[in-house]
């Protein structure tokens, strides 16, 4: 199956695992991902709390772009998604802010008629895939691994990809299927603090903090993320909020794309392990016998 | 948007805050009912939760509410805009009551406006978000102190290949940039 595919500026570098796990999976998966032409950031929430217009233009140039390509775009970051969609959506119900967001876009001679429906990559591989064929894809099923599904804020508010905006389950369903010991904590779907590290780290740290806590609680040996700023947030922010609250976590923070790629059998350098800065691997290793690095 | 459905006996500040957000003429359904604080991971340190800036809103206490910290502790989990029995569209009204105090200069007591201006500025020039050039330039001109306690992690980024020196730019800086100067002309006049 092919897909457009919006990648956001977070996966070339930061989220560099992110990237090669998901394109290793997708591989394996018979997905085509094609990376749509020269598109650019979606803004994150920044020009929004600047300018609404501006704003919903930068995302519509993509949904343009999008629209002569294929009829499924799909995004791998939470924000991404989020502005996606929501500019898709807002352009569907509200005629004026269409015609004003096209005007602006003409000035590119770009044009967006809303035929692009935006997706979440964790719904295409759970829904369009499903379960049958991700069971067959299994070789080494991640038995006795204790995993934290955190689908955070953006990709199920307020436009769910699919699953409840409260309790979202389409995380635990994967690795159910892939044999993991799924944890079932109750801030599955909280905020990582976005971009509160930069503004306030009080708040920021206390989010972050919250998570950490309630995975460890439950006794999850890793928490496994669907975008690269709850990842960069609860990851490389981890010793900082040690530092802020006494605490000692050591929770890897990992993407679900690597852990699907290890249960396909793939090698964990493969799939971007190492790329985290709280190590992953010596509790994969632990957990799974059958995991040479 | 919309603006000719929302009553308009309400205050004019009101009417300002529903004319700049989409689906913003819900706001005069507000019920009181406290959902939005409840559900708000930082309502703990608002100075007015999102409820009773509705109603700071309505009483036209326009100052009062742009001048508060309520928005900009905002941190678009969208749990109040979810869970509103009455459909406000509350996260969106954050981002109206935000540009609102950078446009009427109140929004003092957070670094959060020139975060999102360094933000968008390398977006603006590049088309795409540059983390280093905005991890740098906001922290120098903005809490160049906190800077130092950024070390260890932007040393450990470095070293496992995930923050890039240079920028990556899109092929049709120009293409974008005609759109920006467009919408931001057509926001100007409406």
């Amino acid at each position: 199956m092919k897909y457009a595919f919006y990648p956001g500026c977070s996966m070339e570098v930061n989220a560099a695992a992110y990237d090669v796990s998901m394109r290793a999976v997708a591989k394996v998966l018979d997905m085509e991902l094609a990376e749509i032409d020269d598109w650019n950031c979606c803004g994150a929430t920044e020009y929004f709390s600047q300018d609404e217009l501006t704003a919903c233009s930068v995302v519509a140039r993509n949904l343009a772009i999008a629209e002569g390509e294929s009829n499924q775009l799909v995004a791998s970051c939470a924000a991404c998604y989020c502005n996606l969609a929501k500019v898709d959506k807002l352009m569907s119900e509200d005629a004026e802010m269409k015609q004003k967001i096209n005007e602006a876009l003409s000035a590119g001679q770009l044009k967006y008629k809303g035929g692009v429906r935006v997706r979440h990559l964790l719904d295409v591989i759970c829904s369009d895939i499903g379960e049958e064929k991700i069971k067959e894809k299994v070789v080494r099923p991640l038995t006795g691994l204790r995993i934290a599904p955190y689908y955070g804020c953006q990709a199920v508010r307020p436009i769910s990809i699919g699953d409840c905006t409260e309790y979202p389950m389409q995380m635990d369903h994967l690795f159910e299927w892939l044999g993991a010991e799924v944890v079932d904590y109750p801030v599955k779907a909280h905020c990582c603090g976005g971009h509160m590290p930069q503004i306030s780290e009080e708040q920021a740290f206390e989010l972050q903090r919250r998570l950490l806590q309630s995975a460890v609680d439950y006794d999850a040996d890793m928490i496994l993320c669907m975008c690269p700023m709850c990842q960069l947030n609860l990851d490389a922010y981890q010793p900082r909020v040690n530092g802020m609250f006494g605490t000692n976590f050591k929770m890897p923070i990992l993407y679900f794309t690597q852990l699907v790629g290890i249960a396909f059998g793939l090698e964990p350098k493969a799939v971007g392990f190492g790329k985290e800065l709280v190590a992953g691997l010596p509790v994969l290793k632990k957990k799974l016998e059958a995991v040479s690095a | 948007m919309s603006s000719q459905k929302a009553d308009k006996l309400g205050s004019e500040f009101l009417q300002e805050v529903i004319e700049g957000t989409p689906g913003g003429e819900r706001i005069v359904h507000c019920l009181q009912c406290g959902s939005c604080g409840g559900s708000c991971p930082n309502g703990a340190d608002m100075d007015y939760t999102p409820r009773t800036l509705f109603a700071l809103i309505n009483a036209n206490k326009k100052e009062e509410v742009l001048r508060s910290n309520t928005m900009w502790c905002c941190v678009s989990c969208y749990f109040c805009t979810t869970r509103c029995p009455q459909n406000i569209p509350i996260t969106d009204i954050m981002y109206q009551l935000k540009r609102m105090a950078i446009a009427e200069n109140m929004a003092s007591g957070s670094d959060a406006p020139a975060l999102a201006k360094t933000f968008t500025g390398y977006v603006d020039k590049y088309g795409r978000a540059f983390e280093l050039g905005l991890a740098s330039r906001f922290y120098l001109l903005n809490k160049p102190f906190a800077m130092l306690k950024m070390g260890p992690m932007g040393i450990g980024m470095f070293s496992r290949g995930r923050m890039s020196l240079t920028p990556a730019k899109i092929k049709r800086v120009d293409q974008l940039n005609a759109i920006i100067k467009k919408a931001r002309e057509i926001g100007r006049k409406s």
